[in-house]
């Protein structure tokens, strides 16, 4: 990789053996994938929950840390492991909680923003079109390159706290014109309707595209989805296919200057009826018993707080529901009441985590949840190696099914 | 079959093992038990095969971004397979391949590597040179 005075410097030990560390990291991942140079990120975004990074990995970062380092971007980070205020019930261990506190220590002290969600896009400072980035977290990148037009690749929590550290990140990937192209053609005429929906043809289209390097466009959606429905869209699309970006013709910024004579090389491949149904199939039946119902992955928005809220006013249901958000709208939701309605029918707001990657192994195990029912496609393909027998159903049907023990 | 199969410069140092091999993709966080060292997934073709110092031979990387700290903490146990070969790695499985210096190469010129290489064969891998001797 060509690198310039500065680069060569950090090499050199010449910035001191954190930036040695990190850029030495993104030189041999470069190479990995041909990367000519570095390019510098406006942001990074870490992923860096307890469960995935384990002792090890917090001695690690603690290292890092113990250097003195500072981040030279703005930095943030992915859905925590553990609500610090709320994790023994759950049956999480001091353990866990102290890799997390300890995660949080080291984090902070080298500048990184404690923002703990995987919906930045939505509260905290959304990518600029062009904007080249370092995000961790499959579906904050997928909406970012997608929805926005920045570029990032999945970066994985030790190549984002390198790019952190460095404030560069290689160029390779999706920093680059032609691998953003379309190389997939998906052609639609069942409208999606509401969120789980968009998350079921994410599903479809991710497993029908299947790789990192494969960039689906799909034709023929007559409605523009929301923030919320592209959310779950590109988190699902991303879960089942790996896939970091995805244009809807034209709605997406980058479909509006692709012609159509430059897509006729590809196969259309249709997404029937039948494909949509048969991956819902393989989630669940009427009468189900289920023994929690999960929302998150991604964290819910302010919009679909309230409606969760709205659903959840003067009932009392039989089996848990856990609902997972961001600090940020976390506190919105607690100013507007909506914290207090959730909760009064015996459901639980988890502050700053995602069901997912809170040890969910354990909790299932602790609790003797196995029946597990989501409105989020992402989240019903994940837990399956978890333990867990998944179901997936709309956010209304999720409640409807919590208050009678099995699914409608 | 030639008993030498190029492919792209990896990741790690060169290594000898018995081959894991299966046409299915691989996500840390959605496939393994990562206690136990086992594939977890009921779905996955090698659900309950156990991949403790194998080399695994997989078509690619799916899911999401845990898989780069998981590889680390894998390897730090000593939990962890010995190298991992792709048809075509993602992004994620690179970087964690690069932090736990765990030998990793990808993009064969022989066509697919799931095909070439059959669970139970024996291989060194060369990172450096991009080539794994059948052997």
């Amino acid at each position: 990789m060509i690198l310039n005075q500065e680069e060569q410097a950090m090499l050199n030990g010449e910035f001191g053996e954190a930036k040695k560390w990190a850029i030495k990291h993104q030189i041999q991942v470069g190479n990995f994938f041909d990367a000519e140079n570095l390019v510098n990120v406006s942001q990074v975004h870490m992923m860096v929950d307890p469960e995935s990074i384990g002792e090890e990995g917090v001695l690690f970062l603690e290292k890092i840390a113990d250097m003195g380092t500072k981040v030279v971007v703005p930095m943030i980070t992915d859905p925590r492991g553990v609500d610090l205020n709320y994790y023994r019930p759950l049956g999480q261990t001091e353990e866990m909680a102290n890799i997390d506190r300890r995660t949080i220590k080291a984090c902070s002290s080298m500048g990184i923003l404690m923002t703990n969600t995987c919906v930045n896009y939505q509260t905290i400072m959304p990518p600029i079109y062009g904007d080249h980035l370092a995000y961790g977290d499959t579906g904050v990148v997928i909406y970012s390159n997608s929805a926005c037009g920045a570029r990032s690749n999945f970066e994985g929590g030790p190549s984002a706290l390198a790019a952190g550290i460095t404030g560069r990140t290689p160029r390779y990937g999706l920093h680059l014109d032609e691998n953003r192209l379309p190389t997939k053609r998906f052609i639609i005429k069942e409208q999606p309707k509401e969120l789980t929906d968009w998350g079921i043809l994410g599903a479809v289209v991710g497993k029908k595209s299947g790789s990192y390097w494969e960039v689906p466009i799909i034709e023929g959606l007559e409605v523009t989805p929301t923030s919320d429905e592209m959310k779950h869209l590109g988190a699902a699309m991303a879960s089942y296919g790996s896939t970091p970006l995805f244009h809807l013709d034209g709605i997406t910024p980058e479909a509006i200057n692709i012609k159509k004579e430059d897509l006729n090389h590809l196969e259309k491949n249709k997404i029937t009826q039948s494909d949509l149904a048969d991956l819902k199939l393989q989630f669940g039946k009427k009468g189900d018993k289920i023994d929690v119902v999960v929302f998150a992955a991604p964290q819910l928005s302010i919009i679909e707080m309230h409606k969760v809220a709205t659903l959840c006013d003067n009932k009392i249901f039989k089996v848990p529901i856990i609902v997972c958000t961001s600090p940020q709208v976390y506190n919105d939701a607690k100013r507007m009441g909506f914290i207090e309605k959730i909760e009064k029918s015996g459901a639980k707001v988890l502050e700053g985590t995602c069901f997912y990657n809170q040890y969910a192994r354990e909790i299932g195990e602790a609790n003797g949840w196995k029946k597990l029912l989501s409105n989020s496609a992402k989240i019903v393909n994940i837990l399956g190696g978890y333990g867990y027998q998944p179901a997936l159903a709309n956010m209304e049907d999720c409640i409807q099914s919590a208050l009678i023990g099995e699914i409608i | 079959m030639k008993n030498i199969l190029k492919c792209h410069p990896g990741i790690g140092d060169k290594v000898e093992g018995i081959v894991l091999s299966a046409n299915d993709d691989f996500s840390a966080r959605y496939d393994l038990d990562r206690i136990k060292g086992i594939f977890s997934r009921p779905q996955h073709k090698l659900s309950g095969e156990s991949y403790i110092d194998k080399i695994l031979v997989l078509n690619g990387s799916k899911g999401g971004v845990a898989s780069a700290w998981m590889l680390y903490e894998m390897c730090a146990r000593n939990v962890a397979p010995k190298a991992i070969l792709f048809n075509k790695a993602n992004t994620i499985l690179a970087q964690g391949a690069a932090l736990a210096n765990l030998t990793m190469c990808d993009r064969f010129e022989d066509g697919d590597i799931t095909s070439l290489l059959k669970t139970g064969d024996r291989v060194i891998i060369n990172p450096i040179l991009g080539t794994v001797k059948l052997i």
